[in-house]
């Protein structure tokens, strides 16, 4: 019960954000649509090329059109930048950016077909009478169009609910968070109150505007009013709490974290530490990996726990073979504040490497204990990563200087990768070296014999702006620096991957002990 | 009072209608007749300019209404249809207003003029007011898009075979409170109509067109008397032929 209630103390917040997100994206998507349609119901040229392009844009993956439109918004905010408007390339607006474009279609396509559904003969009155084409549209075809229009909404608001949730990654807040942190974090509680949550909200923007749609439609003023009122409500309501959640932005610290337990805990402690040193903490969890080091670059979020190899390979662009750990750790703390302005803040002391990880027996009978062993038996395998491994540097590194093939590649959300080798559907895994569920499962770290994968020391980062305007805050996080080894953090993440507690339950028991 | 000088439609090269000359008299009902294809409707719907003409022009009481707009030309001349079209979303009564509505009258005038106008097409209007159009019978609905037509007490009236759709008994009652109606208020009337029998009825001349050409325009009695073609004897054939069926069957004797 206290997972639930745990959980359910996050609802209002995130319950909060997905509306103020789907909401005004569904308030775009209705201002560009209706207007579109009533132009294109009258030009029949131009309308099939450009419902053509609306279903063009439902038919990317919603996922894939939240991640575009980061760089989309990014070369946009380039632009604005000059005429000094800064722009948000990471959060909520390409979180809108991606809805708003999501939900034009249904809209559009019945705003055109409600207009050509009005009785010609109708038509020919209003124009007999002696109305105008404004005055036809706005007295005639508009209102008997309305309930197809209105039918448009409700799909659409159902879709922009639905899909808000995947804009997580993204780094925009929304009931999606529960979804994504409960999978990386095995909190299946989590998962749960995201889903019901969101499948409510959908549900019940649904029945609110089917209502209004079936009083349209029978032209009964009753099921209109009260249908109207509530939405104005949640308008007026999600419009107030844009106005309430602008805080004090200054004293504000936006910490990021990647999509996995490490980075959840990690995150978690660093709230602490920032309140701790005055200062508000605020969670911008599970974000895609270059989208977090994107944003803190940026300074959308001010602090950052990313790995000196991680930075090296696909920061740095180095494809040489490092040097010993501490040059690796020396050269990128230059470089990111050269290039970057970003601010080596610390290294917590434990490094999480990629690794190469088979279940203990099984490489036992097949005598393999380092990865040179595994080129010869790599044939008949099956390899499980998470979704970056196999596009990463080190993935081809590892693949080149070994000679890898395996059978077969999948690739697997983290959290299910473990349980995918215990019961024998891969035989290797991409694992990291700080995941508890290693030795736990009985799985075994193969030795990178010729020294292919770079020193991995996690390293807490701070933005520019952090950098400069708050050295108080660094000099306090500097505390930090190497007290966090790596059985320390592998226990940490076996707490929360194989018990069930949540990432700040186990965080403020790691907090108490580090001081 | 409505005078069609050289009214011409084309459709690329193709002329549907015209050059067309017509004068129609005030007070006076003209018939349009013609089968399908005739330019009728055609012709009536460039009076309006609901259909804009090609070339020509029509005068009203001497006055070229290429001076005025689309919108302002057709709140100062009624027209009814067969679809009649009510606004499916509006009452009776706000059907009715409208043209007075976009001509700003204030609403106690307009107030008046509905019940006034609803007593006329024989509507009870404490019963009718607030109907929605999808609680009339056809003969009912056609009613109300008269009214509606006349709401903006216009002087010129343009029908398109307003009856066409109503079964007999409820056409035949509809015919005789329009011929009511009409003579009351002095209208000047242009009416499409292929039914020759109520061209016969209700006209004080009828124009007959032929793939929008003008045959003749002449009184009934006339046309049938001296038809200048033999399309005018064929079209008057049937209703003669029907009348002589209905006169042998009511002579004493008859079977």
């Amino acid at each position: 019960m206290t997972a639930l209630r745990e959980q359910l103390a996050l609802l209002p917040g995130y319950a909060v954000a997905h509306l103020q997100l789907s909401l005004v994206a569904l308030a775009i998507g209705i201002g560009v649509s209706i207007p579109l349609g009533i132009y294109l119901a009258r030009r029949p040229r131009l309308e099939p090329g450009a419902l053509g392009v609306a279903s063009a844009l439902q038919t990317i993956p919603s996922l894939a059109l939240l991640a575009i439109a980061v760089p989309l918004l990014a070369a946009a905010g380039a632009l604005l930048a000059h005429v000094g408007i800064p722009l948000r390339g990471i959060g909520y607006l390409p979180a809108l950016l991606a809805l708003s474009l999501y939900s034009v279609l249904p809209i559009l396509r019945n705003t055109v077909a409600g207009l050509h559904g009005v009785d010609a003969a109708v038509i020919e009155a209003a124009r007999a009478v002696g109305m105008t084409r404004r005055q036809r549209l706005l007295r005639v075809e508009l209102p008997l169009a309305l309930p197809v229009i209105v039918a448009g909404v409700r799909t659409s608001a159902v879709w922009v609910v639905g899909t808000a949730t995947l804009s997580t990654p993204v780094g925009a807040t929304s009931l999606g968070n529960f979804i994504f942190s409960g999978l990386a974090t095995r909190n299946d509680t989590a998962v749960m109150v995201g889903c019901v949550a969101s499948a409510a909200l959908a549900l019940g923007l649904d029945a609110l505007i089917r209502l209004l749609e079936r009083g349209l439609r029978t032209r009964r003023p009753a099921p209109i009013a009260a249908a109207s009122a509530a939405l104005a409500l949640l308008a007026v309501a999600t419009a107030a709490s844009f106005a309430f959640s602008r805080g004090d932005r200054a004293r504000e610290v936006a910490i990021g974290s990647k999509v996995f337990t490490e980075q959840y805990v990690l995150a978690e402690l660093l709230a602490r530490r920032v309140a701790a040193a005055g200062f508000s903490p605020r969670l911008v969890p599970s974000l895609g990996s270059t989208v977090g080091f994107d944003a803190l670059r940026s300074g959308e979020i001010d602090l950052f726990v990313d790995y000196a190899g991680t930075l090296w390979a696909t920061v740095m662009h180095r494809d040489s073979l490092p040097p010993r750990r501490e040059d690796v750790l020396a050269e990128v703390t230059r470089y990111l504040a050269d290039e970057h302005g970003v601010r080596v803040v610390c290294a917590l002391g434990f490094e999480n490497t990629y690794a190469l990880a088979m279940r203990e027996d099984d490489a036992r009978a097949r005598g393999i204990a380092r990865i040179s062993d595994l080129a010869r038996a790599a044939p008949e395998l099956a390899l499980g990563s998470d979704y970056e491994f196999l596009q990463r540097p080190e993935w081809q590194a590892l693949r080149a200087r070994y000679g890898l093939h395996f059978r077969e590649e999948r690739s697997m959300d983290p959290a299910l990768m473990v349980q995918a080798i215990a019961q024998g559907q891969v035989d290797v895994i991409s694992a990291f070296s700080t995941d508890g569920r290693i030795a736990a499962n009985r799985l075994r770290v193969l030795e990178d014999d010729r020294g292919v994968i770079p020193p991995y020391d996690a390293i807490l980062l701070a933005s520019p702006r952090v950098a400069r305007e708050h050295s108080d805050l660094i000099a306090h996080l500097t505390t930090l620096d190497h007290r966090i080894d790596a059985d320390t953090m592998r226990r940490a993440n076996l707490e929360v991957d194989a018990t069930g507690r949540s990432p700040a339950e186990v965080a403020r028991e790691l907090d108490a002990e580090l001081r | 009072m409505i005078e069609l000088e050289g009214l011409c439609k084309r459709y690329g090269e193709r002329a549907a209608v015209g050059p067309l000359d017509l004068r129609v008299e005030a007070g006076e009902l003209l018939v349009l007749c013609g089968g399908s294809g005739s330019g009728k409707t055609t012709t009536l719907k460039m009076v309006n300019r609901l259909i804009p003409p090609s070339e020509g022009c029509v005068r009203l009481r001497g006055r070229d209404t290429r001076e005025l707009d689309g919108p302002s030309l057709r709140r100062r001349i009624g027209y009814a249809f067969q679809h009649v079209g009510l606004f499916p979303h509006m009452s009776v009564a706000e059907n009715i207003a409208i043209t007075p509505q976009l001509l700003g009258w204030d609403a106690a005038r307009i107030r008046a003029r509905v019940d006034a106008l609803l007593e006329q097409l024989e509507l009870e209007p404490g019963l009718f007011r607030d109907r929605r159009p999808h609680e009339l019978s056809g003969g009912q609905a056609q009613r109300v898009g008269l009214a509606r037509a006349l709401a903006a007490e216009p002087e010129v009236l343009l029908l398109d075979e307003p009856f066409a759709a109503l079964d007999p008994p409820t056409r035949d009652r509809l015919q005789q409170t329009f011929a009511r109606i009409r003579r009351e208020l002095g209208l000047t009337v242009l009416f499409v109509t292929h039914d020759l029998v109520e061209a016969l009825l209700l006209a004080d001349r009828i124009a007959v067109l032929d793939a929008g050409r003008m045959v003749q325009v002449g009184s009934p009695a006339e046309l049938m008397r001296s038809p200048a073609e033999a399309l005018v004897t064929e079209l008057f054939d049937t209703p003669r032929r029907q009348a002589a069926v209905v006169d042998a069957l009511l002579a004493p004797g008859g079977a």
